[in-house]
């Protein structure tokens, strides 16, 4: 594939279920070999956008091309260039992991041996050649997410889709499908996926967007949206009212929280400006009780741009906690 | 730029995993043979004798003979909610989202429940006719007739269940489709000519077994089986129900199978 086109190339995408707008005018340029993120929370119409650009529902409006076909005039050839993998479980529960394999192999046309070495080698890939030769059925989740991965890839495609694909996953399940997803990508080959975790995207993706009910609130690489954020700052807690009532006179552009007896002291958090701040907390003999370096992170870019919280739970990759 | 299909590789996969899910969820399988075997034990020993007088037979007439060609039918009826189920719950899975945004023949993955359960009837057809003869079911067919009631005991089994899949897949659930099948397993069969003629039918339901299509096949199947007389050209006409039958059946659930998506 010539590497001047770019993998992925929407414009102006709509989609409507009846009266419900679910996209509206998306615009989206996915680069060869990048993983791209779209962000949203529940809702947001990412699964919409997945299920359009990998074939399986047609759009209302728009110009797709997807590894250089026109979505809408050849989705044949796109399905050729793809590999999807849902939200939902897309494994067949009464085959063996190998059969499942062997059975995606057949449908590329790979031909009965080299089906059979493929099957082999994804199961070993992807820490399932214990269990390969019993039902998916009986799979935990995480081996299920995993073999649905590995269905995906056993034609090789150049493209893939990802929706939600650490969505109920269990930590370590989660960071074992990330090292995949970046082993993937390694090898060239371009993934978009959906995520509702903010530090999801901001460790996978190399371009973010932002989906908020239908359309993109805001684009561009992890740091870019960081940047659009409110600036990191520095979380001092207190056990003692006196204490924390001399620190407000020491650092007096600090935010204060009275009852929780927590200063937030602007800071960008490199070590120059916290060994400034280390100083004069020494110099003035501060009992502090706890600090914790905060630089903003994606929670903050989504509170930024669509002004709501996120509906998930805060994460905490960023923040960087030292007791005293 | 076009890509090459390969619809035989294709449906040939397919029905491997059909046929995979049969061996290894047999259950719905050897249930729609449980019914036509219970109904030839019931009506073969139990009524038969009674029926046979109520409708006139006397000597030299057999009613297991009689009532055998209805209960194949019944056999292939009941054997159609297996697919109708399957497909229903492809669709609620996400395997048939993955197949569909692969570059695979479209039709494989219905025609790999219909090929896979025109076996697994094929298979129970030969159990029931079988299990008649142990009860009494004494064909006189040559191998032309029999050769030829097989191929239109398959065709109506092929026919229906492309048929029973489209309804199946009206429905979003298994349990919706194994109700929505239940006027094709049930109705055809008991209001045909499988347990007694015509003539001794009321009036109302007479009027439907006469232009149901199970009638007409049956009498087919007893002029083969059995050289019992027959109107001319219900031959002809039990393979045009069958041909029409699938083609509705083709084109319904191709239809619903492809909703929505770029074709």
């Amino acid at each position: 594939m010539n590497s001047s086109i770019p993998a992925i190339d929407v414009r102006g995408l709509h989609k409507s279920y009846g009266d419900k707008l679910v996209l509206d005018g998306i615009d989206l340029n996915v680069a060869e070999g990048t993983i791209f993120a779209l962000l949203g929370p529940n809702g947001a119409g990412k699964t919409t956008a997945v299920q359009i650009l990998s074939t399986l529902i047609t759009a209302d409006a728009g110009e797709i091309r997807v590894a250089g076909h026109d979505l809408h005039s050849d989705p044949e050839a796109v399905r050729a260039a793809i590999g999807v993998t849902g939200q939902f479980s897309a494994v067949d529960g009464l085959l063996t992991g190998e059969e499942n394999l062997i059975m995606m192999a057949d449908l590329y046309h790979l031909g009965r041996g080299e089906g059979r070495r493929r099957a082999a080698e994804l199961l070993a890939q992807f820490d399932l050649a214990e269990a390969g030769k019993k039902l998916a059925m009986t799979y935990s989740g995480g081996m299920k997410r995993r073999l649905d991965l590995a269905m995906t890839l056993v034609g090789s495609p150049r493209i893939i889709f990802l929706d939600e694909p650490t969505t109920g996953l269990d930590p370590r399940s989660r960071h074992s499908m990330w090292q995949l997803i970046r082993e993937l990508v390694a090898g060239g080959v371009t993934v978009l996926l959906t995520t509702q975790y903010l530090d999801e995207a901001d460790q996978l993706a190399d371009q973010i967007a932002v989906l908020d009910h239908g359309k993109l609130v805001a684009q561009g690489t992890p740091e870019q949206l960081k940047r659009l954020a409110p600036g990191g700052h520095i979380r001092l807690r207190f056990n003692a009212p006196e204490e924390f009532a001399l620190a407000g006179q020491v650092l007096p552009t600090a935010g204060r929280d009275d009852d929780a007896l927590v200063l937030q002291v602007p800071n960008d958090g490199s070590v120059h400006s916290l060994r400034a701040l280390l100083a004069r907390i020494d110099d003035a003999s501060l009992e502090v009780d706890e600090l914790t370096v905060h630089t903003p992170d994606l929670d903050d870019v989504f509170f930024a741009v669509t002004g709501q919280p996120t509906t998930n739970a805060t994460t905490d990759t960023d923040e960087k906690a030292t007791s005293k | 730029m076009s890509t090459v299909s390969y619809p035989m590789a294709d449906t040939a996969t397919m029905l491997r995993r059909n046929l995979r899910h049969a061996q290894r969820y047999p259950g719905l399988s050897l249930g729609a043979l449980g019914m036509p075997v219970i109904m030839l034990l019931l009506f073969g020993l139990v009524f038969g004798d009674t029926f046979s007088a109520g409708i006139g037979g006397g000597s030299g007439f057999d009613y297991i003979d009689f009532l055998t060609p209805g209960i194949l039918l019944m056999s292939i009826a009941s054997g159609t909610m297996s697919p109708a189920v399957g497909a229903a719950m492809d669709m609620s899975e996400g395997i048939v989202a993955r197949f569909r945004t692969m570059a695979i023949f479209r039709p494989a993955v219905l025609a790999g429940h219909v090929l896979g359960n025109v076996i697994v009837t094929t298979v129970s057809l030969a159990l029931v006719v079988g299990f008649a003869m142990l009860l009494g079911f004494r064909p006189t067919a040559s191998l032309g007739d029999w050769l030829l009631a097989s191929g239109l005991l398959v065709a109506l089994t092929f026919a229906l269940t492309w048929f029973a899949i489209a309804l199946g897949l009206k429905s979003k659930t298994a349990e919706g489709a194994s109700n929505i099948v239940l006027p094709i397993s049930l109705l055809l069969p008991f209001l045909s000519t499988t347990f007694i003629p015509l003539a001794s039918m009321p009036s109302g339901i007479r009027w439907f077994a006469e232009y149901q299509p199970f009638t007409v096949i049956i009498d087919t199947l007893r002029h083969l089986l059995l050289g019992m007389p027959m109107d001319s050209g219900n031959g002809w006409l039990s393979i045009a129900w069958c041909v029409a039958i699938a083609i509705v059946g083709y084109a319904w659930a191709q239809k619903s199978y492809n909703k929505g998506t770029a074709a």
